[in-house]
């Protein structure tokens, strides 16, 4: 199940923000799936968009909007974790696999119900309505 | 291990029926395999098998599946099993016994050689086919005559007589039981009770004849015999079977001369050793106090007791109480502790009868009204328990006994469960008692699942479980312990109260559900259950954009997910009706998108393959062809199976195709707390299998009888009868509120099945609130779901119209190249995942 990052020490020069797609194409409390480049080839990303306001759910001390994690459910090796349902669980940002329903922490995609297996996460943001990630 | 046999003793055990096989249970339970090499001789070909179910043989039971143990299992524990010889002498000088294949040594032997049946001594009784109801090999002679006869006498009306007359109808045989004593069930009823079970078996089609001799059997005129009774008359049939109770096997004992009962049977004392202290003896060939035990229970704890004997154990046997309860051709007799009342001096009575209904209850109490000696039931066994706990505990009767048998609207009434004693046996099949359940309490188990995992309790025939759950949740409260409901934890309400709380606001999303009400984001386990009370309540279509984060995925593609993250299609086909062309569309859409084609159960068909982007393309293709979505995807109405009715059958009594139409056509759509699947057949034949259905319907010549709560699948259930002869529009009106009264109280993902079987109340109060509207609800209930009919609308036609929608079926935003993960093979000229 290997999941980790690449043993290679990134470096800057290997990693670089790209753009991905605009807001438009995220669905709110919800996951889309992308393609990235990455310094070891091509991957597919899962985007959660959280987003923060008066009238929505929230978390307390919770701002991050936005989230990329790796797309591929090392559980049923399968291609779906933004296909998952988001929520939170002791507070945390969470997604259930829509396969056999582990869940994995959005910030750092480790899996609760097994800390031994952790997804790839990447840094992402938005610049204006555009979503940006290094990869 | 590296024991040598000769450091071990020898133990061998003649007969492998139930109770041999318990032996060995519970010898190796107490790890006596270290001390003995055991050998057991069965003279069957079978391995132990039960004998208690052996009716179900007919039913398609075979002889594995009624085996009470893997065949490995002996071996496993090194025990060695000789089937198929029989032990023709037991030689006690020399300690052996001699079978026709060799002679073995023995240092201790214990005798589970069980009982035959006493076939009576009427001339002609060695004819052939007459016969006996013992062995599977019986049941197989059984079986042989029966296809050459179109009728059957069973000689002796009792317990095991009427388990024979049942297997002889299941064979299709023309019926008939003939009993010596004035009624059936002799020892267990008396007069009144025996006239109902006659009124009640003879309604089943099986003939009843009491108190006749048969004196002897001759050949018959239009049948193969004909019995001659005592007074002449006569009977003609082509196959008896004997039934006139059962004689211990103690040829063995007798021969090597161990101390025997006057009657027969081998004589043992409370540690079950007989008059040769190496031989012991169990089960219906051992005579204690003067008694032969003939049911499997006292034979379980006589050999719990002797393998204490052999172990070094303290456990007697002291007796058995002979407390039965039994459905015998479907009909429930109860009998508990002196259930005629005639061995107890100065016992008083209380006596029930309802002749509408067919139930009969009487109960013995002591001369003072405080104890209960004895019971005795036919027609409804849910009274049995109560009775058993005030019979088995000497519990003090409450001060009218009657009301403990009389009918209540409320159902039987259940015994408090502090009342109870820490000796209380909670649970009879696993002999669990209520201070067993409290110490699983006190070691940590903190709900009723926790306490039935360790203890075993209900896991049997489960007719505790309403006992166990107040036991349990008793105590638990009792020890300060606040049980939890609460769905997760964002929302400190159950399913229920969340249902009511949606209603009463009228609230429409999760984010203003969680704002008043909740905490965080929400989960997986939340948020497809709000989805799912919105939509039962509302029916907005779930891709609508506050309701599309809180479906599972199926929900939110309207697709099942497959193993490799692609999904299968389920165009709805009502009541498994389809057009040619139909048929043509899908198999085009197949073809064309290269999909696994497979007919479901619900009379369907499963396109399986199709990635994510498709799924727009392909539907829109199907709902040209005039198709809508089947909700295969959803906790929602599936199918409604249906066989092809009187329209084309020659047995059909109604149209229960266009039934099945307008059942599916009403419900389609509708979400609820699991998957909802329904059945109409258009006869008693039942090829629809609506008895396994949430809702199924059978056809009558008067109308349609509306069955309840069954389920298939893991743990299957049989549909309970509801309603009988129902016109159409009140067969729709009982089923409108029946699904929406589940709607409103069901857990989540429970079916219905299980819900019914938490009701407090059972089927009856089910009956009381749908049928006679005890709740006053009805009304509201029809109009809440006419609200869902009205507001259904084609999932998939919705978001097809919508170019938003649409956007979420990108495999990904910013690529159209297909998932690289996906890989196909071809099997049988269709493609799989590799």
């Amino acid at each position: 199940m290997s999941t980790a990052t690449a043993l290679k020490t990134e470096t800057e020069a290997d990693v670089s923000w790209q753009t991905l797609c605009t807001k438009n194409d995220l669905v709110a409390f919800s996951g889309v799936a992308a393609w990235i480049e990455t310094a070891e080839g091509p991957a597919q990303v899962a985007l959660f968009y959280l987003p923060t306001g008066p009238n929505t759910p929230g978390l307390p001390g919770h701002e991050t909007e936005l989230y990329a994690i790796d797309h591929h459910d090392p559980f049923s090796k399968a291609n779906v974790i933004a296909r998952g349902i988001v929520g939170d669980l002791k507070g945390q940002p969470v997604v259930a696999s829509p396969i056999y329903k582990q869940h994995f922490r959005l910030k750092d995609g480790v899996c609760l119900e097994d800390e031994s297996v952790q997804l790839r996460t990447w840094p992402v943001r938005f610049e204006g309505d555009e979503v940006w990630i290094k990869a | 291990m590296n024991v040598s046999h000769s450091d071990k003793q020898q133990l061998i055990v003649i007969g492998n029926g139930m109770v041999g096989h318990h032996l060995v249970e519970q010898l190796i339970e107490r790890g006596a395999t270290e001390a003995y090499r055991i050998i057991v001789f069965g003279e069957e070909r079978h391995l132990a098998y039960d004998r208690v179910h052996l009716s179900e043989y007919f039913a398609g039971r075979d002889a594995e599946s009624l085996a009470l143990c893997a065949s490995d299992y002996y071996a496993e524990h090194g025990i060695e099993l000789r089937l198929s010889e029989a032990v023709t002498e037991i030689d006690r000088d020399n300690g052996e016994v001699v079978t026709d294949q060799g002679r073995y040594s023995y240092d201790r032997l214990v005798l589970a050689t069980g009982s035959y049946p006493f076939v009576p001594p009427i001339p002609g009784n060695d004819r052939p086919n007459c016969l006996v109801y013992r062995t599977l090999e019986d049941l197989d002679a059984i079986r042989a005559a029966a296809e050459k006869a179109t009728t059957g006498v069973v000689v002796g009306g009792g317990l095991l007589g009427l388990e024979a007359a049942n297997a002889l109808r299941g064979l299709n045989l023309d019926t008939a039981v003939v009993e010596f004593a004035p009624r059936l069930m002799p020892m267990q009823v008396d007069s009144e009770g025996g006239e109902l079970l006659r009124e009640k078996i003879e309604s089943l089609g099986v003939q009843v004849l009491t108190e006749r001799a048969t004196q002897r059997i001759e050949d018959g005129e239009a049948s193969f015999h004909r019995m001659v009774f005592q007074d002449d008359k006569v009977l003609e049939t082509d196959l008896i079977v004997f039934s006139a109770g059962i004689r211990p096997r103690d040829e063995l004992a007798r021969d090597s001369g161990l101390e025997m009962g006057e009657r027969g049977g081998v004589v043992v004392d409370d540690h079950c050793l007989t008059s040769d202290p190496t031989i012991l003896a169990v089960g219906e060939v051992a005579l204690w106090n003067n008694s032969i035990f003939g049911l499997v229970g006292p034979g379980y704890q006589m050999a719990k007791a002797a393998a204490d004997t052999l172990t070094q154990g303290e456990l007697t046997f002291r007796g058995a109480d002979m407390s039965t309860k039994l459905k015998l051709l479907g009909v429930d007799v109860g009998s508990i502790g002196d259930a005629h009342g005639d061995r107890s001096p100065g016992a008083r009575m209380f006596r029930y009868l309802d002749q509408i209904k067919q139930e009969y209850r009487k109960l013995v109490v002591s001369s003072d009204g405080k104890k209960l000696l004895g019971a005795m039931l036919v027609g409804d066994n849910s009274y049995y328990d109560t009775l058993m706990q005030y019979y088995s505990n000497g519990l003090e009767l409450p001060a009218d006994p009657a009301s403990l048998i009389l009918p209540s609207t409320e159902g039987a009434p259940t015994l408090g469960a502090d009342a109870l004693p820490e000796t209380a046996t909670i649970c009879s099949c696993h002999n669990v008692t209520k201070g067993d359940v409290c110490a699983s309490i006190d070691t940590g188990a903190t709900d009723l699942g926790a306490v039935k995992a360790e203890t075993k309790a209900s896991t049997g025939c489960g007719g505790c479980a309403a006992l166990l759950k107040s036991v349990v949740d008793h105590e638990l409260e009792s020890r300060g312990v606040e049980v939890d409901k609460s769905i997760c934890e964002h929302f400190a309400y159950t399913r229920q109260e969340l249902y009511g709380i949606v209603r009463v606001e009228g609230i429409k999303t999760f984010s203003e559900l969680i704002k008043k009400h909740g905490r965080g984001l929400g989960c997986d386990i939340c948020k497809p259950a709000v989805a799912s009370i919105l939509a039962s309540c509302f029916n907005e279509p779930i891709t609508d954009a506050s309701h599309i984060p809180l479906q599972d995925t199926n929900d939110t593609f309207m697709a099942n997910m497959q193993k490799n993250g692609t999904y299968s299609v389920v165009p709805r086909v009502p009541g498994g009706e389809i057009t040619p062309d139909k048929l043509i569309a899908l198999g085009e859409v197949g073809k064309k998108y290269g999909l696994y084609t497979k007919i479901t159960g619900g009379q369907r068909i499963d396109l399986f393959g199709a990635q994510l982007h498709d799924l727009p393309d392909i539907w829109q293709e199907l709902i040209d062809a005039g198709f809508e979505t089947g909700h295969a995807y959803g906790k929602a109405t599936r199918t409604v199976k249906s066989c092809v009715g009187s329209t084309w059958c020659r047995y059909g009594v109604q149209d229960s195709v266009s039934m099945a139409l307008h059942v599916e056509n009403r419900y389609k759509g509708l979400r609820s707390p699991h998957k909802l699947k329904f059945a109409v057949s258009g006869c008693t034949r039942e090829c629809a299998e609506a008895q396994s259905k949430d809702v199924g319907v059978i056809a009558t010549e008067n109308g349609w009888n509306l069955y309840v709560c069954g389920n298939g699948g893991m743990r299957p259930r049989h549909a309970e009868l509801f309603a009988t002869d129902l016109d159409d529009e009140t067969l729709i009106q009982y089923i409108d509120r029946f699904l929406m009264f589940y709607i409103r109280t069901a857990d989540r993902l429970q079916r219905t099945s299980v819900w019914r079987e938490n009701l407090d109340g059972g089927l009856d109060y089910l009956k009381d609130v749908i049928i006679h509207d005890s709740l006053g609800i009805a009304d509201e209930l029809e109009k809440q779901m006419q609200d869902v009919v009205d507001r259904y609308e084609c999932e998939w036609a919705n978001a097809l119209k919508d170019p938003e929608k649409l956007k979420r079926f990108r495999s990904y935003v910013n690529d159209d190249r297909p998932d690289p993960n996906i890989i196909v093979t071809e099997e049988r000229g269709q493609l799989r995942p590799a």
